[in-house]
């Protein structure tokens, strides 16, 4: 077997291991909240014969390592359980959701990355110049601000004032794409301007780094243009650290968009997850939570795989 | 006429802590068609700096301050960015000291071949493709057609040398550049890296600037010789004269370097028992491939073993195995006839302190944040304990003897130079009062003329305290000038040991014999001799 498919298998039973460790925090974490989970849900006024009731029926009366084992049963199979709030499956009750999280993740970022590898590259090339100091400022200041004080200000920017865009981006599965494009545009340029500065910084230090390098000084001395040597002979070496930072975008686009999800009302993961806390919901809060993990999970699987496939020492070994 | 390339009055400053300080000290230079230049200084003689000005290209933090550089008739400084691309990789092209980081690790040879001549519009890639086919063979680089297809790392680094000088052929340019192309390799390896530049060179007529540190190599090569030095020419002349009547006390100097030799065997001698035995010693990093295998020696007090062999060959893996950084995987090590322990941690302070090493980079060896008083000062606390007052009078004495002045004790690594920093490291080393000293290539990140004073150091040394030495190196020149006997490795196995007048005198082994008359000599004729032999030898 080539090495390169030990490594990545290797890979993929680590993301295996954490998702496992995971699941047992998650269930652990739900374990030690407060109060009684069926005292809670049918309120104070309940018989003690309806909460025993309750708790049989949702097997509350199981001790912890039973339900633990019947919960992860059911997750290998596929079965999420069902909501206490409306008894309905969970994955019927996510699974549109989830999709609009990764629709809303997704045009992020098919915009936001190649526009940061694109400006950190021109800030690598045109180093400590003008250029290169506007856009790390400019980057660095919609970092600074909280995402929901920028999506606030788009809003009262481009929904108020100038009547561009809508402020909310309320979809449903009736809409066309173009539709659904049109409505998530301001999350869309809200969450692209909080990743963007990650991604571009990341990938004008890499190239940096990289441009001290005796080959890089090689293809100088080749007559290469400047924007030949930058792209085709620093860029391919500085790939590793830029998709790992890619892909930590990413998993934050998936599972940290809550707050931008709530101020534009997408019916998204987001959402969900803030109703069910609300309600208590807590199969539903397990679930999101495991999903957000696995979604982590499989996003640095994927930037390690990359990572190896762009290195041709471990590609094409001796 | 008018020369190929003129230098005139070249003025080239560096940048240091905001002064502008000269590295080439107005230097003239001429360069016909066809010949070769030999530059030749030690480190900071501005050698590589004048030889990319060649290329009228600066490194980062340097810039040509006056002078001219005309190139067949093209005065280099006055054309714009853009003409000044033009000509680099076309019409004059650069080969580099090491080939592994000058390669881009991304890309294919062939692909780096090709694109030169591709990206500046003088042929399309399939042509490229078929002449670096053509000058992989003529530089006999093995499987021409196919070695192009290969990653950088892919390759070993006699070959990826050789496929740089490939690189820099591509255009078929009217000089090149190169800049100690033969430095990091093996004894052995240069041989053919020099034959193959010598070679191309004949046959395309193509004329070069050839930078080195060693007069021994560039004496192969060269027609004309300049002999650098902070800057400054010291010395031009023909290649053979300067060799056969070298005028300036410096040239003569370096003329001189490898003539260094310890007087007669070391003290104590074979009828002792020796106080280290490495017995049948086996060794491996990933518990399959043995890097050593069933190796035996015995060192004596007083006298130092030379262990020589080529990169690879497992020369420092031993080191390692002996200091208990590696435990063996079978045999065993006797220290004064009681077996020690495999692992460092097992073994006991008394055992740590008889063994002491250093290191090949002074640099990295010494923490840049500690000063002498520090560096020299540990070992004594940590072995003997000793009082304050104790400690600064012994780190004085060993500043003494390793003859650096007393006021060096509160200095940083960084204030001293490379040869100072190994000092320091050899006083590091005295302060434990160890019985065995082990070198691992201590020299050959020193310029010659520094190397050599250290090696008279540590004679002088062993002459008063009697420590022994194991010197691992890949320099002959430096077990030539101080080993009582000679290990010689290849492959992870011992293939000759014995005192050095024998082995020197009469190899009884085909590598060994190889690897002694690969070591370049003052002499022009040298290299094709010894080429000629071979072959009538094969």
């Amino acid at each position: 077997m080539s090495p390169l498919i030990t490594l990545v298998l290797k890979r993929v039973g680590l993301g295996v291991l954490t998702l496992w460790v995971i699941s047992v925090l998650i269930f652990v974490g739900v374990e030690l909240l407060p109060g009684d989970l069926a005292e809670e849900i049918l309120g104070q006024n309940a018989t003690p014969e309806t909460v025993a009731a309750f708790r049989r029926e949702l097997k509350l009366d199981l001790p912890p390592h039973a339900r633990y084992l019947a919960w992860l049963g059911g997750l290998t199979e596929g079965d999420l359980g069902n909501s206490l709030a409306n008894g309905r499956p969970i994955a019927e009750l996510i699974g549109w959701r989830f999709a609009n999280t990764l629709f809303l993740a997704a045009s992020t970022a098919v915009v936001a990355v190649p526009i940061s590898i694109f400006l950190g590259i021109l800030a690598a090339l045109y180093r400590n110049s003008l250029f290169d100091r506007l856009i790390s400022m400019a980057t660095l200041s919609t970092i600074s601000f909280p995402d929901f004080f920028v999506a606030y200000i788009l809003i009262a920017l481009l929904s108020v004032q100038l009547l561009l865009f809508p402020s909310v981006s309320n979809i449903n599965p009736q809409m066309s794409l173009l539709e659904k494009l049109y409505a998530i545009v301001l999350p869309c340029l809200t969450l692209t301007l909080v990743v963007v500065a990650h991604m571009m910084r990341q990938t004008r230090a890499a190239i940096i780094n990289i441009l001290s390098s005796p080959f890089i000084e090689m293809a100088h001395l080749k007559g290469l243009r400047r924007a030949r040597v930058v792209v085709r002979h620093a860029f391919p070496n500085a790939l590793s650290p830029v998709i790992n930072v890619v892909a930590l975008n990413l998993a934050y686009l998936v599972a940290g968009v809550v707050i931008v999800e709530v101020v534009f009302a997408y019916p998204g993961m987001g959402q969900l997850l803030v109703d069910s806390v609300t309600k208590r919901d807590i199969p539903v809060v397990q679930a999101s939570g495991l999903i957000f993990a696995a979604t982590y999970v499989t996003l640095n699987l994927l930037a390690d795989v990359f990572s190896i496939i762009s290195n041709p020492r471990l590609r094409a070994p001796r | 006429m008018a020369s190929l390339l003129e230098i005139h009055n070249l003025v080239i400053e560096g940048c240091h802590d905001g002064q502008w300080l000269p590295i080439v000290n107005g230097i003239s230079l001429r360069l016909e068609k066809g010949q070769v230049l030999g530059l030749i200084g030690e480190s900071g003689a501005g050698k590589s700096t004048l030889g990319l000005a060649a290329m009228a290209y600066t490194r980062l933090g340097c810039r040509i301050s006056s002078g001219t550089i005309v190139f067949d008739g093209l005065p280099l400084l006055e054309l714009d960015k853009e003409e000044r691309r033009k000509i680099r990789g076309t019409r004059i092209a650069y080969v580099a000291q090491s080939a592994a980081a000058s390669f881009n690790p991304a890309h294919r040879l062939i692909t780096q071949y090709a694109e030169t001549p591709v990206q500046h519009g003088i042929m399309d890639f399939h042509t490229a493709e078929k002449q670096a086919i053509d000058i992989y063979r003529r530089l006999l680089l093995p499987d021409p057609e196919h070695i192009g297809y290969r990653y950088p790392h892919q390759v070993s680094g006699g070959q990826l040398q050789r496929a740089m000088v490939a690189m820099a052929m591509a255009c078929r340019p009217d000089i090149i550049v190169f800049d100690e192309p033969t430095t990091a390799l093996d004894v052995t390896t240069q041989i053919e890296v020099l034959a193959a530049i010598k070679n191309i060179t004949n046959q395309f007529n193509t004329a070069a600037i050839y930078i080195t540190h060693d007069l021994a190599v560039v004496a192969q090569i060269a027609d004309r010789i300049m002999v650098l030095r902070h800057g400054d020419l010291v010395e031009e002349n023909d290649a053979r004269r300067i060799l056969a009547e070298p005028r300036e006390e410096y040239t003569r100097q370096l003329l001189s370097v490898r003539s260094f030799k310890k007087d007669g065997n070391g003290a104590g001698g074979h009828a002792k028992i020796p106080f280290l035995k490495v017995e049948g010693v086996s060794a491996s990093y990933t518990g399959r491939e043995l890097v050593l295998e069933k190796i035996d020696i015995e060192l004596h007090r007083g006298r130092t073993v030379a262990l020589v062999g080529e990169s690879g060959s497992g020369k420092s893996t031993l080191a390692r195995v002996i200091t208990g950084l590696l435990p063996p995987v079978e045999g065993r090590i006797l220290f004064d006839g009681a077996e020690l322990p495999p692992a460092l941690s097992a073994r006991q302070r008394e055992h740590l302190r008889q063994m002491q090493m250093i290191y090949q980079m002074p640099d990295t060896a010494l923490n840049p944040r500690h000063r002498v008083r520090k560096i020299i000062g540990r070992p004594l606390s940590f072995y003997f304990g000793v009082t304050a007052a104790d400690r600064e009078k012994r780190i004085l004495e060993l500043l003494e003897m390793i003859e650096l002045p007393a006021d060096y004790i509160g200095r940083y690594p960084g204030e001293l130079s490379g040869g100072e920093k190994q000092r320091i490291c050899i006083a590091r080393a005295l302060a434990a009062d160890p019985h065995l000293i082990i070198c691992d290539e201590v020299t050959s990140a020193l310029d010659q003329l520094v190397a050599e004073e250290i090696l008279k150091l540590l004679h002088r040394l062993q002459r008063e305290l009697g420590v022994s030495y194991l010197f691992i190196t890949h320099d002959l020149a430096t077990v030539k000038a101080i080993a009582d006997e000679i290990v010689v490795m290849l492959r992870g196995r011992i293939v000759e040991q014995g005192e050095k007048q024998a082995v020197l005198k009469s190899p009884e082994n085909a590598y060994t014999e190889r690897l002694l008359s690969s070591v370049p000599e003052m002499d022009p004729d040298w290299l094709d001799r010894l080429l000629e032999t071979r072959e009538a030898a094969a």
